[in-house]
């Protein structure tokens, strides 16, 4: 009777739980779902511990608030630019927590302790510690504590391959020894997995990081199902394997908006290829100089840069402003909005076109231009806007530059070829506010910087577009 | 063994009803999901917890690191819950 009605209270909360994910369909609903969401879990914690009674209460006591704590406070203070960072950090807390308390139930196992028990506990372990390993160079990298550049050994896959080898011997000695030496196995195996993951993250930055990311979270959650397998809580599995289809749902959308394998983003291969990728010595293609000839006058370049974007601007009456990651490190993305509301304001019709991968994780450009207080039916993505660029007066580019490259469509071989891009290049005249004229992250030169439609307005992009709009005003 | 058999059999189920329910969510608010399933990830607070059930006798070793468990994950889960709730405020202003 008792556990008939524990499962109904399971199923309630699991019910709650799974309507509050459901609420993430609309800006409006996610809200409440996400608190729908905070207090299902919290009822399945508070019921497991009402059925196990804990001790040393002090301990426990202080342990939560000052976890809570630090949460609380940092969750407070980061503005939208640094939000991969902290979800980075977030998620090695997580997986961290899960490696411990499957470390704990391995070192302390009982000769009657089940094999898939000790199973879960040593994958929940390994799992847990390469998603702390990999979020702590994650989070390093995206909070700029750690170089951007991917770091590639020297017989990288080979240190991979011995890790590896390491813990599956590891795993075998404590499956199989005698328990006096399970303690300091576990923690060799944990040590050995963390490394691991670091040395799978240190090889990835730039635009793979979204990826790397999505990978990070369905990890944790896979460590959290094992954990809960651990443990024997039903509730514990099942926010993990929610957690794990998020995290793997997410890799996906951002390996398939690059065109790339995860495999080849986790195993470098994506590395060597930017680095081989010298700057292809690109004449303007001819269709695009053809566009541009027709559409203005192909005139010696009278005034600065400055004074042609602002008439450019002035006269176009269909804009398209694309933003990318360097909007949000220039921290321009106030500015950027401005500049949408005024050309509302002048009458001109402004669209917002926002590549998937723009960004540091998936969605994070929304997040950016939410916190700017851009009008949301003014955003578009990708599939939805790409055909409306040659009806396009002018497009505004600020802090991207892969996403709208046409070398992605144009050149075989690179990088990019393949990767859906934003078709910038059809517009009728483009405008790029970036910090320099160098290659973005794929390393592959940007035709779109020589044609002659295109203004180059380089520097710190608030500086460029308060500049930008200051003349509009 | 059946109750390992129910726990998979859970595992199954929440992953292909999670998988159905987050492929409708919108790009635009994928920045959002993820870090609501990041924060839910800190449920592993409650395996650091149960580490201090059961009997008395746990060394002060197992209580150390059943302590850094519990505060890693409630880190996680207030913070990411938090932060979450934060970023749909921001969304909410005008729709």
């Amino acid at each position: 009777m008792k556990m008939n009605l524990l499962l109904l209270v399971d199923l309630l909360v699991l019910a709650i739980f799974l309507v509050g994910i459901a609420r993430f369909r609309s800006p409006r609903a996610a809200r409440s779902g996400n608190i729908g969401v905070a207090l299902a879990v919290l009822a399945a914690i508070v019921i497991s511990v009402s059925q196990n009674p804990l001790h040393s209460l002090v301990i426990v006591a202080l342990a939560l608030a000052a976890g809570s704590a630090a949460g609380w406070y940092i969750s407070r203070g980061v503005n939208m630019t640094q939000i991969p960072a902290l979800v980075a950090f977030q998620n090695g807390a997580g997986g961290l927590a899960a490696a411990i308390v499957s470390a704990v139930e391995l070192a302390r196992q009982t000769p009657g302790t089940s094999c898939v028990v000790e199973g879960s506990a040593v994958l929940g372990l390994v799992v847990g510690a390469i998603t702390f390993g990999g979020s702590a160079v994650a989070g390093g990298k995206l909070a700029m504590l750690l170089r951007q550049a991917p770091v590639q050994l020297a017989k990288h896959n080979w240190y991979l391959a011995a890790a590896a080898a390491v813990m599956v011997a590891l795993t075998a000695a404590l499956l199989t020894g005698n328990s006096a030496w399970a303690a300091g196995l576990t923690a060799g195996l944990f040590g050995v997995a963390g490394l691991f993951g670091v040395a799978t993250a240190i090889r990835v930055g730039g635009a793979d990081m979204p990826v790397l990311i999505s990978w990070l979270n369905a990890l944790s959650g896979v460590a959290a199902s094992f954990c809960g397998i651990v443990v024997q809580n039903r509730m514990v599995i099942a926010c993990g394997a929610t957690v794990a289809a998020s995290g793997l749902i997410l890799t996906h959308a951002m390996c398939r908006a690059m065109n790339r394998h995860l495999g080849a983003i986790l195993t470098g291969s994506t590395v060597r290829h930017a680095q081989d990728a010298s700057p292809p010595a690109e004449s303007v293609p001819q269709d695009a100089a053809q566009t541009a000839a027709a559409s203005e006058p192909a005139a010696a370049p009278a005034g600065t840069p400055l004074s042609r974007a602002v008439a450019a601007v002035q006269d176009a009456q269909r804009v398209i402003i694309i933003p990318g990651y360097g909007m949000a490190l220039a921290h321009a993305q106030f500015a950027v909005v401005n500049v949408a509301n005024r050309l509302c304001q002048l009458g001109k019709d402004v669209k917002f076109a926002i590549h998937p991968i723009a960004g540091r994780m998936p969605g994070h450009m929304h997040v950016l231009l939410a916190e700017a207080d851009a009008d949301p039916d003014l955003l578009f993505d990708l599939p939805e806007i790409n055909g409306e660029f040659p009806a396009t007066d002018l497009v505004l580019i600020v802090g991207a530059c892969d996403v709208v490259n046409p070398a992605a469509i144009r050149v075989e071989g690179t990088p990019i070829s393949g990767m859906p891009i934003l078709a910038a290049h059809e517009a009728g005249q483009v405008v790029v506010c970036n910090l320099d004229d160098q290659p973005g992250y794929s390393g592959v030169h940007n035709p779109l910087y020589d044609n002659p439609k295109t203004i180059l307005l380089l520097g710190d992009a608030q500086a460029t577009v308060s500049e930008l709009l200051q003349a509009l005003n | 063994m059946v109750d390992i058999l129910v726990l998979v059999g859970v595992f199954l189920v929440t992953f292909l009803v999670g998988v159905v329910l987050i492929l409708k969510v919108p790009p635009r608010l994928h920045t959002p999901l993820m870090s609501m399933t990041n924060a839910v990830s800190g449920i592993t607070v409650l395996g650091g917890l149960l580490l201090f059930s059961g009997e008395v006798e746990t060394s002060w070793c197992i209580q150390a690191l059943g302590a850094i468990a519990i505060a890693a994950g409630a880190f996680n889960m207030l913070g990411g819950f938090a932060v979450t709730d934060r970023m749909l405020k921001l969304f909410k202003t005008r729709d």
